[in-house]
């Protein structure tokens, strides 16, 4: 059968080592690509596809491809690709929202501060990491907070979250709910595998709960229970009820993986730990978690994928996230309107969100080699 | 001695206490108390404030609203409803609009993703290349973003029903949806279906009565073609003998809309295009790892006893793979049916933008909309899981 798709065992021997210059090409290409009429099929049905889509997408997005206009009637030619003026004219309002302009220096700052402090962490062999997580934990989220929202006495104007949007609410959502998502997954972890019933229970309840239910829901939860549950004086703010219902949806999640390095750990560490008179939070902080959370690192930084992706979803709660605000500047502005201006916005977004997704996946691709090493038995 | 025992003694006394402290039980109750004794607090709080505000805003409670006269229309319904219905009624529309996507996104996604997860496999190095660039794009973009793309990027710029495009099967695609021929039965059909049911209840029983001749005798029957024979032969015969009770109405193409035929709406297309590509990038993955989970010793082994290379695939890999692929597939279902939530934000009818959405505006019941719609969701996840379960539990490896 030429067309299976599993390797079979012929296929996986060593080959021969064969002859060099263009034979090893066309014995390659034999190999690979024609080593049968069925493969032949199967190579040319690809081949004419990927021509199709490649070529497709390059004579929208660049051949044809409109570059210069100051409205969407420059785009509304027939024949026209991508509309890339919108995209320049757009691009303070898709990264900062109605920031103020004079003030965007300090989101621009934050962003650097959050790189001095990542980057080296992210980097095996960097010396210094408990200083720079004390950074990250402690100095950097209080920075942040002022040079963000603003401190009159430092002369930072304030700059209501209201005037937030785009790249930045996406990156603040999903930056501030894994902060708060991780230690409160950890806890709900421990708690779960806890032999107090009243521990247990109410954490299995939460994680089970949380899980059950669409993220949308927990968005509608939080924007429309959560001031139902408060005192009538006490109001909380759009993005801030936002912010808590991604980070308690992506901490039941998160809490699952946590569990699973958990029940990874041999017994025999827990007994360890126990027998030299460790307690509960020392074995768990020295000795388990240690050990459980490096397993998990992959697992860790899918949910931190996914819990990036979830963030478009705040805009259905009203918020303005880069998906929310290029939709909004899609669907409602008048000026730019043209036929291509929607597909235009959509790539847009999406080559942004897939940056970002798929640099995280390699790192975490990256990271679970370097750790496998040492977890072969 | 004496002085030392009496020492002891003191030594005992001033521990008491510490000794309490330090007791492991005695914490663990400290704990819980607490733990209990703050869920309480906050629950308490809670309801209290709810109460209150629910007050001091004139919101009434209770599920009596859902008896009331519900008076908005939906434009896409499985049951009869008109907006004279209650709202109980519009609460079971979008619960089987909700149903509708995700089984039906689920049949996609399964199809696309395995076809693409067995590519990713191929020998081939380019449809391999291929498959990947299909997990890798698909996999790190948000599905929300992928249905704004598929309604507004796509479907909304499609021409107007006065420029239908035509497409096979005397169907037409225009910015309204998806036109396809309406099926009508007729007298008799209900023969052909019952000869279909038939011809089902033979090939089974040709089956069973297959594998015991094969365990008996180690003889194989051909399975394939028979089967297919039974189950298309027999209900065709029925067909033509009952002088083919069935007949379509296609959409025809006026002079400002279609009429006839039955419309699938945009938003559903939509909503199924982005679900099925979004999820199918990671059944492919799970697809993947499954086959690749399989020991290379079962093949060589599987190769050895002389097996064809569909034979070993389809009687030694897949099997085995399937084991491994049912858990986190199940994950992927449950995945789809709670993204098919999403739909309100393109304005197809499910269960959260019909209940979650106008009913909670127009009755501003927050707490039961809210309350029952979380529990819909709760359920569904329930069934599929312990299906699943009960599914994997047969599949699983019988070991000695």
């Amino acid at each position: 059968m030429a067309t299976n798709p599993v390797r079979s065992a012929a296929v996986n021997r060593p080959r021969p080592v064969g002859p060099s210059g263009l034979n090893a090409i066309t014995q390659w290409l034999h190999q690979n690509l024609f080593s049968s009429w069925g493969n032949t099929c199967l190579t040319l049905l690809g081949g004419a596809l990927a021509y199709w889509v490649i070529a497709g997408f390059l004579d929208w997005a660049v051949w044809h491809a409109v570059y210069t206009g100051t409205d969407g009637s420059a785009c509304d030619v027939v024949g026209a690709g991508a509309c890339w003026p919108f995209i320049s004219a757009k691009l303070q309002i898709f990264m900062y929202g109605r920031y103020p302009t004079e003030e965007l220096w300090r989101v621009n700052l934050t962003y650097v501060l959050a790189l001095v402090g990542l980057v080296p962490l992210m980097l095996p062999r960097v010396p210094g990491k408990i200083w720079l997580t004390a950074y990250m934990l402690l100095v950097f989220p209080v920075v942040a907070f002022f040079l963000l929202t603003g401190a009159e006495p430092l002369g930072l104007p304030v700059v209501p979250t209201s005037r937030w949007g785009g790249l930045l609410v996406t990156l603040v959502v999903a930056c501030v709910s894994i902060a708060i998502s991780f230690p409160l997954g950890i806890i709900l972890a421990l708690a779960r595998r806890s032999d107090l019933p009243l521990i247990k229970w109410p954490a299995i309840f939460f994680i089970e709960f949380v899980r059950g239910v669409p993220l949308v829901m927990v968005l509608f939860f939080a924007s429309v229970m959560l001031p139902l549950f408060l005192p009538e004086d006490l109001t909380i703010n759009k993005l801030l009820r936002a912010l808590i219902g991604v980070a308690l949806f992506s901490a039941a999640y998160l809490a699952e993986v946590v569990r699973g390095g958990l029940q990874a750990i041999p017994r025999g560490q827990y007994e360890a730990a126990e027998a030299l008179g460790l307690s509960y939070w020392k074995t768990m902080g020295f000795v388990i978690l240690p050990q459980a959370l490096k397993l998990v690192i992959p697992g860790i930084v899918n949910s931190f994928i996914a819990l990036f992706k979830d963030t478009s979803l705040v805009l259905i709660i009203g918020l303005f996230d880069l998906l929310g605000i290029v939709q909004q500047a899609v669907a409602s502005d008048a000026k730019w309107f043209s036929p291509q201006t929607a597909a235009t916005g959509y790539v847009f977004a999406g080559f942004v969100f897939w940056i970002f997704c798929f640099g995280m996946s390699r790192y975490s691709a990256w990271l679970e080699r370097r750790l496998a090493t040492g977890h072969r038995s | 001695m004496a002085k030392l025992a009496r020492r002891d003694g003191a030594v005992k006394q001033t521990r008491q206490l510490t000794d309490y402290f330090y007791d492991p039980k005695v914490r663990g109750i400290l704990f819980q108390v607490i733990v209990v004794a703050l869920i309480s607090w906050l629950v308490y709080g809670a309801v209290l404030n709810t109460v209150n505000n629910l007050e001091a805003q004139g919101i009434a409670s209770g599920f009596g609203f859902l008896d009331r006269t519900a008076g908005f229309d939906i434009s896409q319904s499985l049951i009869p409803y008109e907006n004279t219905m209650t709202y109980a009624r519009a609460f079971w529309v979008g619960l089987l609009n909700t149903l509708l996507v995700a089984v039906l996104g689920i049949v996609f996604a399964t199809t696309v993703g395995f076809m693409i997860g067995a590519a990713r496999l191929s020998q081939n190095w380019l449809i391999a290349q291929l498959a990947t660039a299909y997990v890798e794009i698909l996999r790190n973009l948000p599905p929300l973003l992928m249905l704004f793309a598929v309604y507004f990027g796509v479907l909304k710029t499609l021409p107007s029903p006065r420029e239908s495009l035509a497409l096979p099967f005397s169907s037409y695609l225009n910015s309204r949806g998806l036109y396809v021929p309406a099926v009508h039965w007729e007298p008799g059909f209900g023969v052909v279906v019952a000869s279909l049911f038939v011809a089902a209840i033979c090939v089974i029983a040709y089956w069973a009565w297959a594998r015991w001749r094969h365990t008996q005798t180690g003889r194989q029957m051909p399975i394939l073609l028979p089967s297919l024979g039974v189950i298309v032969g027999i209900p065709l015969l029925a067909f033509l003998l009952m002088g083919m009770p069935l007949s379509f109405d296609p959409p025809v193409q006026g002079r400002f809309n279609l009429t006839g035929g039955i419309a699938l709406l945009p938003e559903l297309i939509a909503l199924l295009v982005g679900l099925a590509l979004y999820t199918s990038a990671f059944i492919a993955e799970i697809v993947r790892a499954g086959i690749m989970g399989v020991p290379t010793g079962q093949r060589e082994a599987a190769a050895a006893l002389g097996l064809k290379p569909g034979q070993i695939l389809w009687l030694v890999v897949f099997p085995q793979a399937m084991r491994i692929i049912i858990p986190p597939l199940t994950n992927q279902y449950l995945n789809l049916t709670k993204n098919s939530s999403l739909a309100v934000a393109i304005g197809y009818p499910d269960l959260v933008s019909v209940f979650a959405g106008t009913v909670l505006n127009q009755t501003n019941q927050a707490v039961e909309v809210i309350l029952i719609t979380m529990s819909v969701y709760l359920v569904l996840s329930l069934l599929t899981s312990l299906f699943m379960n009960w599914f994997n539990q047969r599949m699983a490896l019988v070991e000695r």
